[in-house]
């Protein structure tokens, strides 16, 4: 097993203090370590916001794109060298505002990849605006009379639109948000980890102790991933409990198992130069 | 001399393509050289649609203008183009849809094409199969060559419907033998014995994008650029490569990106709508210095526009599309063949400077098919990005400024390699810096020496056509290079003094090149199919001259006599302008 410390970046993160993505940026970290994947085997892929800083933060390659535009870049990547571990990550305004679209087709692709969304519910790096997570009536500075639209559910849009690996965690339970991603890390297809990451500066409603009084593990419960219908009755459940953990986890043919190029091939990138026969092709137009 | 126009009209959906698509390939497998030029509706069925098919054998630069044999289908394609058919033409028409009272003016022959598809045939749509029968027997374009051509074309479908085919044409033979011939046309078999392709300019430039080293594609259709797509769909996993169809343009170019990064050549193609939502992303390319080949088959703008239509208006989008100091290459295609070696040629400028290049073609080239030697690949030796090496790798900066302009870029996977590709301003490492003043401007120069540089290899692209110091000069881009050098030649043949300076690379602009080619000229016409001149406005930025616009913008293209016409008027008035000054830089 590596040391988490191979991991860690030159850079400091430049987060408040107390924000919820130290705990996921540790637990990613940790999950690399214990799975044991070489820094320069690893793509993170990232959009922009608070969140989406985390590549420069880590030792790996990095990144560093346009605003909901990670998931495209991340697929270019995997479909160019798969043999690397390509691991996007960003916001909920990243990923299910602006990017939502990106979102619902990559789940639906079943790329070989992770993606993690640090869910704040809030639009933090623009100083506090209503996210596409932010509960309803919730008063925030572009709601002062609170939110009219209902709040997106990243659990159940993934379920719905193909994502084999379904889970949520908590940035107030580390070593458990560690498992989901080592989990998603080494599943093949399109894993999805929602993390209650808390903005501790402008989300006051979605808090740490508030997330603590509802919050409860899956695992704890019994629960079936490989139960489509439960999972979707378990994305579903919100307010007084909320789940944690796995809801959902099925083996699919990825993108990658069905594209002939890639089947059982090497990495396109390592692919020869050489000329190819172009006059086979051309025998088609004389 | 064998150099006679076609053009087959009629209601979209009623065959009018594919009797123009076997009319070209059996007249360039008879051995002509073919030019063609199609113009069809945006409606999947209804609206008119006409392709218009060449035939020489001599060089071909252009469409052509008058018409020898009008086909029409309906009346409408009769009202259409009945002018377009030059004294003493052969119109073959629909003696079922229409009848024509017979003029002295052209010669008619009226075939009831429905009414023998329907009871000889059984199959009312072979009409177009029918009509083929007529043009071979009528003007003596080989029957064996129509006859492979439909066995070919529909042995997939089963012998049932090849056989029916046949029958079409067959029938359409026969009922031509009964006619008296009237017209003098004749074709028999051509002269030119070369191996030759007949491509589309789109099919041409997948062709060239796989030659360049392209292994990943991905896209999201559009017309006039979807067959792009469909061509490599077809042909890159042959080749070991992969066709993505994104959710969007925006996610295409984004696929592109990730798998530049990867260390992949990488390419999409869209028309105006799907290029104006790339250019975030374009910039994105530009600030972190990513390899990407974008193509923009033009069609007529603004917003969804004449999707089937031609224009030169993407230009300035091309150009300026984007926020912040962003340079980008802009190419034009010119002709089917350079489609081939023009993408090439974008792959290893974008290889070389790791910047994004963008690829100008249009619906006039895209869909226009021709003749053209097959393509050699060797001719653009192919170019690949600079890697770090050993030594770099020990101490590696992704953005390292060095003497010009290009840092070593490393492959995922590589290690020591490692590095974030970063759209906010970055150090020489990598590392945001987005309140570093001093940097940004180091950053700045950096991305721009390297634009600069481009230049150079700008000047070596150009294409003189004529003589080299005119007193009248033309100044064309794009897919009007043919018809400009047919105009050009018949200027010179009347006598004037006329010459075409037509660059490959729009941006940077050959500054050397064109200062040369200005100098000394009494008037310079700048032909594009837009409104309002957009490669003149350019070149009004870095000459002080009076440039002559010639705009088109009606969606279709130039023909040659409308820029001789243009030459001509300028030559009479030429002496008596007051006198172009000087070209200065």
């Amino acid at each position: 097993m590596a040391q988490v410390k191979e991991y860690v970046g030159k850079v400091k993160p430049d987060w408040c203090p107390g924000c919820g993505d130290f705990a996921v940026l540790n637990a990613l970290q940790r999950a690399l370590a214990e799975l044991d994947i070489a820094p320069h085997n690893v793509q993170i892929v990232s959009g922009i916001g608070c969140s989406s800083n985390l590549p420069g933060f880590i030792h790996a390659y990095g990144f560093h794109g346009l605003h909901g535009r990670a998931l495209p870049v991340a697929t270019g990547a995997k479909l160019g060298n798969h043999a690397l571990t390509v691991i996007a990550t960003g916001g909920d305004g990243d990923g299910y505002g602006i990017g939502v679209g990106h979102f619902i087709h990559t789940c639906r692709r079943n790329v070989d990849m992770t993606y993690i969304v640090m869910d704040n519910q809030i639009y933090g790096l623009t100083t506090g605006q209503a996210s596409p997570t932010t509960e309803k009536d919730i008063r925030t500075k572009s709601t002062p009379e609170g939110t009219i639209e209902t709040a997106l559910n990243p659990i159940a849009l993934a379920l719905s639109s193909g994502a084999t690996y379904v889970a949520r965690g908590f940035s107030g339970d580390n070593l458990h948000l560690a498992q989901l991603m080592k989990g998603a890390i080494e599943h093949k297809g399109f894993a999805l980890v929602d993390v209650f990451s808390p903005c501790v500066t402008y989300n006051k409603h979605n808090t740490y102790p508030w997330f603590r009084e509802r919050v409860y593990k899956l695992e704890d419960e019994r629960h079936d991933p490989s139960d489509f219908r439960l999972a979707i009755e378990k994305a579903f459940e919100w307010g007084a409990r909320i789940p944690l953990g796995l809801f959902y986890k099925v083996e699919r043919p990825t993108y990658e198992d069905q594209e002939p190029a890639l089947r059982n091939g090497k990495p396109l990138v390592k692919q020869s130069l050489e000329q190819p026969d172009l006059a086979s092709i051309m025998e088609d137009f004389i | 001399m064998v150099d006679y126009v076609f053009r087959v009209g009629g209601e979209g959906g009623e065959g009018v393509i594919s009797t123009g698509e076997l009319l070209t390939l059996a007249l360039a497998r008879a051995g002509f050289e073919i030019y063609t030029f199609r113009t069809y509706p945006a409606e999947i069925k209804g609206g008119h649609a006409n392709y218009q098919v060449r035939a020489s054998d001599h060089l071909l630069l252009s469409q052509g203008a008058a018409v020898d044999v009008l086909i029409a289908f309906n009346e409408e394609a009769y009202q259409k183009h009945i002018q377009d058919v030059h004294p003493g033409g052969v119109l073959i028409y629909d003696s079922d849809s229409f009848s024509v009272a017979s003029t002295e003016a052209v010669i008619s022959y009226g075939i009831p094409l429905t009414s023998i598809a329907t009871q000889q045939v059984g199959v009312r749509l072979t009409k177009n199969i029918v009509v083929l029968g007529v043009l071979s027997q009528f003007f003596d374009i080989p029957a064996q060559r129509f006859e492979s051509l439909l066995k070919e074309r529909f042995g997939r479908k089963g012998q049932s419907v090849v056989e029916k085919n046949l029958q079409a044409f067959h029938a359409g033979l026969e009922v031509a033998k009964t006619q008296t011939k009237r017209d003098t046309i004749h074709l028999g078999e051509g002269s030119r014995k070369i191996k030759e392709l007949v491509l589309s300019g789109n099919e041409s430039l997948a062709l060239g994008a796989i030659a360049a080293g392209c292994r990943i594609y991905a896209g999201y259709p559009i017309t006039p650029a979807t067959d792009i797509m469909e061509f490599l769909a077809k042909e890159l996993p042959k080749v070991g490569g992969v066709v993505v169809q994104t959710e969007d343009e925006i996610s295409a170019i984004g696929v592109v990106l990730g798998a530049s990064f990867a260390g992949k050549k990488a390419m999409t193609a869209t028309s105006g709508p799907g290029f104006s939502l790339m250019t975030e992303m374009m910039g994105l390319a530009v600030a972190a210095e990513i390899p990407a080949v974008i193509v923009d088959v033009q069609r007529v703008g603004p917003s969804t526009g004449m999707p089937t239509k031609t224009e030169q208006g993407d230009l300035y989008l091309a150009v300026y599309g984007g926020h912040g100091n962003c340079p980008r290459i802009v190419m034009g295609l010119t002709s089917v063949e350079d489609c081939f070696y023009g993408i090439m040629r974008a792959f290893n400028l974008s290889e070389q400077f790791q910047m994004p290049v963008v690829v100008l073609s249009d619906q006039y080239l895209g869909h226009r098919k021709a003749t053209v030697p097959a393509p050699d690949p060797s001719r653009v030796p192919i170019v690949e990005r600079r890697r770090p090496t050993a030594e770099e790798l020990k101490n590696y900066k992704r953005y390292h400024l060095t003497a010009d302009f290009v840092s070593p870029m490393s492959v995922p996977g590589t290690e020591g390699g490692g590095y974030i590709a970063e759209g906010l301003e970055h150090d020489e490492i990598g590392y945001p810096a987005a309140s570093n003043h001093e940097n940004h401007l180091q950053m700045t120069q950096k991305r721009y020496g390297k634009f600069h540089r481009v230049e150079q290899i700008a000047n070596d692209l150009v294409r003189i056509y004529g003589q080299e110091h005119p007193e009248i000069g033309i100044i064309s881009w794009g897919s009007s290079e043919g018809v400009v050098r047919e105009a050009v030649q018949m200027a010179l043949d009347r006598g004037y003094s006329v010459g075409a300076f037509h660059p490959k690379i729009l941006y940077p602009q050959p500054l050397a090149k064109l200062k040369e080619f200005i100098n000394g000229t009494k008037a310079i016409i700048i032909p594009e199919v837009n409104y309002t001149g957009q490669f003149a406005t350019l070149l009004r930025k870095r000459f002080a001259y009076d440039f002559i616009q010639l705009n088109k913008c009606v969606g279709l293209p130039f023909t040659p006599k409308e820029i001789f016409d243009k030459v001509e008027e300028v030559a009479r008035n030429v002496d008596s302008r007051s006198r172009a000054y000087a070209a200065k830089l």
